[in-house]
């Protein structure tokens, strides 16, 4: 596939998930601070936002089944995972955290369980998405082609 | 503990140490404060911050101009950093900055309150950092 048809391959899938909401506004703001000095500075963050989510997922997990549990001890991980999800714009993830810091808020274990079903689901979703989209954009950059600004 | 700044130009950069808990979010913050000029440390929580500024002060190596710090925090948040700051004769000058992702009016004044110079939501932009920037640069050179 030539240059021109790998950008507008990536426009139209980057547009995309502007649409769907799995990215929102933020995410612009990360593409605008790589630049020639850091070049792989969106690959970077979205490697951060993936171990670090990773993490957060399989202590929620571990939190949530125990026998007596401690809703403190859960909102803090949501709010770490909301925090990071808002910093590189994965908006579908961000607002399934605030939902389920309500829910918390509430002690409604059968509400926490499905958010943690919503939460996973979403994260693996945006994951792949942005694993797609840093793959067109390796590809973009190995046909000698820059990334294309989406506005 | 992270710190950076170009060669040669230590005496004069901005130099800024920023303080979270979140890995995305520090990197986030330095690459904002780099891009505006900045040279900048970081710390991933309060008593690294307050280790460093110690540190720093004994050395006699070139004052931090500015602390960003996240609220919360484990341990020590970014309320009570504040509070060790403002109360410390050697670092009281020092401005500091709260961000937080929650937009909650009685935390805010509780910290402008304890002397932080500004509040700022998260997350920051591009365009936050610069006008902070200016904004502290400008008081820098009021206060000279």
């Amino acid at each position: 596939m030539d240059v021109v048809q790998l950008q507008r391959r990536y426009t139209e899938y980057l547009t995309s998930l502007f649409t769907d909401g799995f990215l929102d506004e933020q995410f612009k703001q990360l593409q605008e601070l790589q630049d020639e000095n850091s070049p792989d500075f969106v690959f970077e963050v979205v490697n951060l936002f993936f171990e670090d989510s990773e993490r957060l997922l399989n202590e929620l997990a571990k939190a949530l089944v125990q026998p007596s549990i401690d809703f403190k001890k859960v909102d803090a991980h949501v709010h770490q995972l909301k925090g990071s999800s808002s910093s590189i714009g994965a908006g579908r993830v961000k607002n399934v955290c605030v939902a389920f810091r309500n829910i918390c808020e509430e002690q409604n274990i059968e509400g926490c369980l499905r958010c943690m079903q919503q939460i996973k689901h979403e994260y693996s979703l945006v994951k792949n998405k942005l694993e797609n989209l840093i793959r067109l954009e390796q590809q973009i950059i190995q046909a000698g082609g820059e990334i294309p600004v989406v506005e | 503990m992270g710190s950076s700044s170009r060669n040669g130009d230590n005496g004069e950069k901005f130099h800024v140490l920023a303080v979270d808990d979140s890995q995305v979010d520090r990197v986030f913050m330095e690459r904002l404060l780099k891009n505006s000029d900045c040279r900048v440390t970081t710390a991933e929580n309060g008593v690294r911050a307050m280790e460093y500024l110690w540190s720093e002060k004994e050395q006699g190596q070139s004052k931090v101009n500015m602390i960003i710090t996240d609220y919360s925090m484990p341990g020590m948040n970014g309320y009570e950093l504040l509070k060790k700051v403002k109360r410390s004769s050697v670092m009281k000058d020092i401005p500091v900055v709260i961000v937080s992702s929650e937009n909650i009016p009685a935390r805010i004044e509780k910290c402008l309150e304890e002397g932080a110079k500004e509040f700022m939501l998260k997350p920051l932009q591009q365009s936050d950092v610069k006008r902070l920037r200016c904004h502290l640069t400008e008081l820098q050179q009021l206060v000279k």
